[in-house]
């Protein structure tokens, strides 16, 4: 009677029928180190192809990215807000929440309300005269919307805005979203 | 009866370690450089999608040889036991 713990390698053909634990554990003791391996680098190269379909993805988005149309709003009238306050105000679209600072007498700055990082609402902080992210501490400039500290890569994106006779009116966004 | 791996399947697990290494880095390399252009195509720059997409094809390419090579070398050592 032969014995089923005796161990032998895969293709030793010796027995007519396999015993069931075999369909179980296919593999070799020795040659499992390979599998392993080669299973990896399996995965990784799929990781790989993943990565390269993500960058494509990219493209074709690009090819189709059509230019954003702005239409003009009035978002709020001169004299307002007084110096260091803040208005919200939604822009281009209902829920795109924005956020104007009149910075100087004469001088308005608006962005978009959310970070870029992971849009959280920002806010003005008229102490350090800049915009803050509360979730975590990303301040951006005031002047130009740029990053100045933490993780937010890239700067707030900028309402334009144009004075015209006592009205502030958002004309477009920079860059366009 | 071959129980043990003898030394050409050892030198084999070091080749196919090594291109797995190998691998590796080119996929964080290509991590980041979906970040980037991730990145770069929200703040608005599409300029960059087309060269990060080839890198990133030229980096694929180099990961499945990677990936044949460990496969032909897993081939040859079950093959020489």
């Amino acid at each position: 009677m032969r014995n089923e713990l005796e161990p032998r390698s895969l293709d030793s053909g010796s027995f007519e029928k396999e015993p069931l634990w075999r369909d179980e554990f296919s593999i070799s003791k020795a040659d499992e180190r390979y599998v392993g391996r080669r299973q990896l680098a399996k995965f990784l190269t799929l990781g790989s192809l993943g990565m390269f379909a993500g960058n494509l993805w990219i493209v074709v988005k690009s090819w189709f990215r059509t230019p954003a149309r702005y239409t003009s709003s009035v978002v709020a009238h001169a004299g307002e807000i007084p110096v260091g306050g803040v208005k919200l105000f939604q822009y281009p679209a209902p829920g795109d929440q924005c956020i104007m600072v009149r910075t100087a007498e004469e001088s308005y700055v608006a962005y978009s309300q959310k970070c870029t990082h992971l849009s959280c609402a920002v806010y003005y902080s008229r102490e350090h005269d800049r915009l803050e992210c509360p979730c975590h501490q990303g301040y951006f400039s005031i002047r130009d919307g740029s990053v100045l500290q933490g993780p937010p890569t890239r700067p707030l994106p900028r309402v334009v805005l144009d004075r015209r006779g006592a009205d502030l009116v958002a004309i477009r966004m920079e860059p366009e979203i | 009866m071959a129980r043990y791996p003898d030394v050409r399947k050892g030198h084999g697990l070091t080749a196919i370690d090594a291109v797995t290494a190998i691998v590796v880095l080119l996929l964080v390399i290509q991590m980041w450089l979906l970040t980037a252009t991730l990145d770069a195509f929200l703040a608005g720059h599409t300029e960059t999608a087309i060269p990060a997409a080839i890198v990133s094809g030229i980096l694929f390419a180099a990961c499945f040889v990677m990936y044949r090579f460990v496969a032909r070398l897993d081939r040859q050592a079950r093959s020489g036991r």
